[in-house]
């Protein structure tokens, strides 16, 4: 990737901002998520209220993002790895959104098991959610460094995430089989898994547009382009 | 150096996005030119150092690159214009439908009437009306000229400036707008009917809306004559040109199909160009 500045400093400059507000966009998000899961395993409701404050800021900086690209797009007319970084920043925002939003509903599932005694131990719904903070940030990180490499093997982890989910599945439903009076609980935390999925495939969005702004090429949907 | 064709990729017809699939099984239009390790120097100095470029039929092909790295002097070297410069010299080959334009016994002045050429500031003969101005090029040949308004009308038309002076063609040809004249500078290349239009900076001194009145010119003259443009402008070469190429110093950086060579340039050094990160 090249690392020498535009010549247009003030250029440079705008590209450096956009670089910056996606990076805050990312860690805010990475936060929420962090504190959506450590709510369910704290018990603490007022935590989990704070997660679905957050998510206006998070909206904020998307469309804040979108004006600066849109300005930059008519401005300065950019073409190679600086149209390539504008287009994949565009699509980046949406997803890390989508996963602010996913945070949004594991905090809303969260104050509705807050009310209820604890179903069982949580053990793969933190690995999960460790997992999935781990691949935005390494994707994020992807970005920064024009790592189209990393952001290539973080992908694969998608996998890992989605064996996870199918366990903490098939774990809650034998609770529901045990007890009908489980089942409230069990589909609360089905969700909680659920989003935390989706969040994983977020993260493997952001790793394949990180391909395309690092290399040129289209690998979604298995580069059928 | 690159292979020139590897990456060909057709114009699109207006509005119809071509595959992938379409692209690679396209055909390869011919050559229309090809030059062989040109070389091109005044004096002692070479600011041409062996280019192998191909030109592509009925294509637009823009050269891109900062100034002073040898693009209107190789659009020059096209159709032996360079030569006419004091102490200006070319080596290497430059075929035209196969066959070296600097071979012993071919006539510099037959080749500019196959190969013709458009200046960076419009230049009309301020002396003679608008339909002598289109006919100038044919004049000079000393030809005897059968149906001369016709030829002038045609040639304006494909100028795209007929409908702005069909009703004052006796005026002088400085009377026009600067992008008018430049259209009246095309329409006089054009009456020559030549198979390939050199285009050197042809809108710098012109405002947005005749520089889009050229581009759009570009476009449909591109579908008859093949076209080599001079651009400073990289979002020019984005908006007209199938090919583009970039040289830098006097060499052929890289030449590929233009939407690749400005999302996905191969060479660093296109790349710090085209994005501004030069110098």
């Amino acid at each position: 990737m090249t690392t020498r500045p535009h010549t247009d400093r003030e250029y440079e400059g705008e590209l450096l901002r956009l670089r910056e507000q996606i990076i805050l966009m990312g860690a805010e998000v990475e936060g929420m998520i962090a504190d959506s899961i450590r709510s369910l395993l704290e018990r603490d409701s007022t935590l989990a209220r704070t997660v679905m404050d957050r998510d206006a800021r998070v909206d904020q900086i998307e469309v804040q993002n979108d004006a600066l690209c849109l300005s930059l797009l008519a401005r300065r007319q950019p073409v190679a790895s600086d149209l390539r970084f504008i287009t994949t920043v565009l699509r980046i925002v949406r997803d890390l959104e989508r996963a602010g939003d996913q945070a949004v509903n594991i905090a809303e599932r969260v104050i509705e098991l807050n009310e209820e005694p604890p179903l069982k131990a949580y053990v793969d719904i933190p690995r999960m959610a460790e997992g999935v903070q781990a691949m935005l940030r390494d994707a994020l990180d992807a970005l920064v460094n024009g790592d189209d490499v990393g952001a290539k093997n973080l992908i694969n982890r998608d996998d890992e995430i989605d064996a996870l989910y199918d366990r903490v599945n098939r774990v809650l439903l034998t609770y529901m089989m045990e007890n009908p009076q489980n089942i409230f609980r069990a589909t609360r935390l089905q969700s909680i898994a659920h989003n935390l999925e989706r969040i994983s495939d977020h993260a493997t969005n952001v790793a394949e547009m990180v391909v395309f702004y690092v290399k040129g090429t289209d690998i979604r949907h298995g580069g059928v382009g | 150096m690159m292979k020139a064709t590897e990456s060909f990729v057709p114009t699109a017809e207006k509005g119809r996005v071509v595959t992938i699939a379409e692209r690679e099984s396209a055909i390869l239009p011919a050559e229309k030119i090809r030059s062989v390790d040109l070389r091109a120097s005044f004096g002692a100095t070479e600011v041409l150092k062996g280019i192998t470029l191909p030109i592509l039929e009925r294509q637009v092909t823009a050269i891109i690159g900062p100034s002073g790295c040898g693009k209107s002097t190789f659009v020059r070297c096209l159709n032996r214009m360079h030569e006419t410069a004091h102490r200006a010299t070319v080596a290497g080959r430059v075929l035209l439908d196969g066959r070296d334009i600097y071979r012993a016994g071919i006539d510099p002045v037959a080749i500019r009437r196959r190969v013709g050429m458009v200046f960076q500031k419009p230049n009309p003969f301020p002396t003679m009306s608008i339909a002598e101005n289109v006919l100038a090029g044919l004049s000079l040949t000393g030809e005897r000229i059968p149906h001369r308004m016709e030829l002038v009308e045609k040639a304006l038309r494909q100028a795209a400036l007929w409908d702005e002076v069909k009703d004052i063609l006796p005026r002088s040809g400085a009377s026009l707008s600067g992008g008018q004249q430049q259209r009246l500078c095309i329409a006089r290349a054009l009456a020559l009917d030549p198979e390939v239009l050199l285009m050197d900076e042809p809108c710098s001194a012109l405002d947005p809306i005749a520089t889009a009145r050229i581009e759009e010119l570009i476009h449909e003259l591109g579908d008859h004559v093949t076209i080599v443009i001079v651009t400073h402008n990289m979002q020019q070469a984005g908006r007209v040109a199938d090919h583009t190429a970039f040289l830098y110093m006097g060499e052929l950086v890289e030449y590929g199909p233009t939407d690749r060579v400005f999302t996905r340039p191969a060479e660093q050094r296109t790349e710090d160009y085209i994005t501004g990160r030069f110098g």
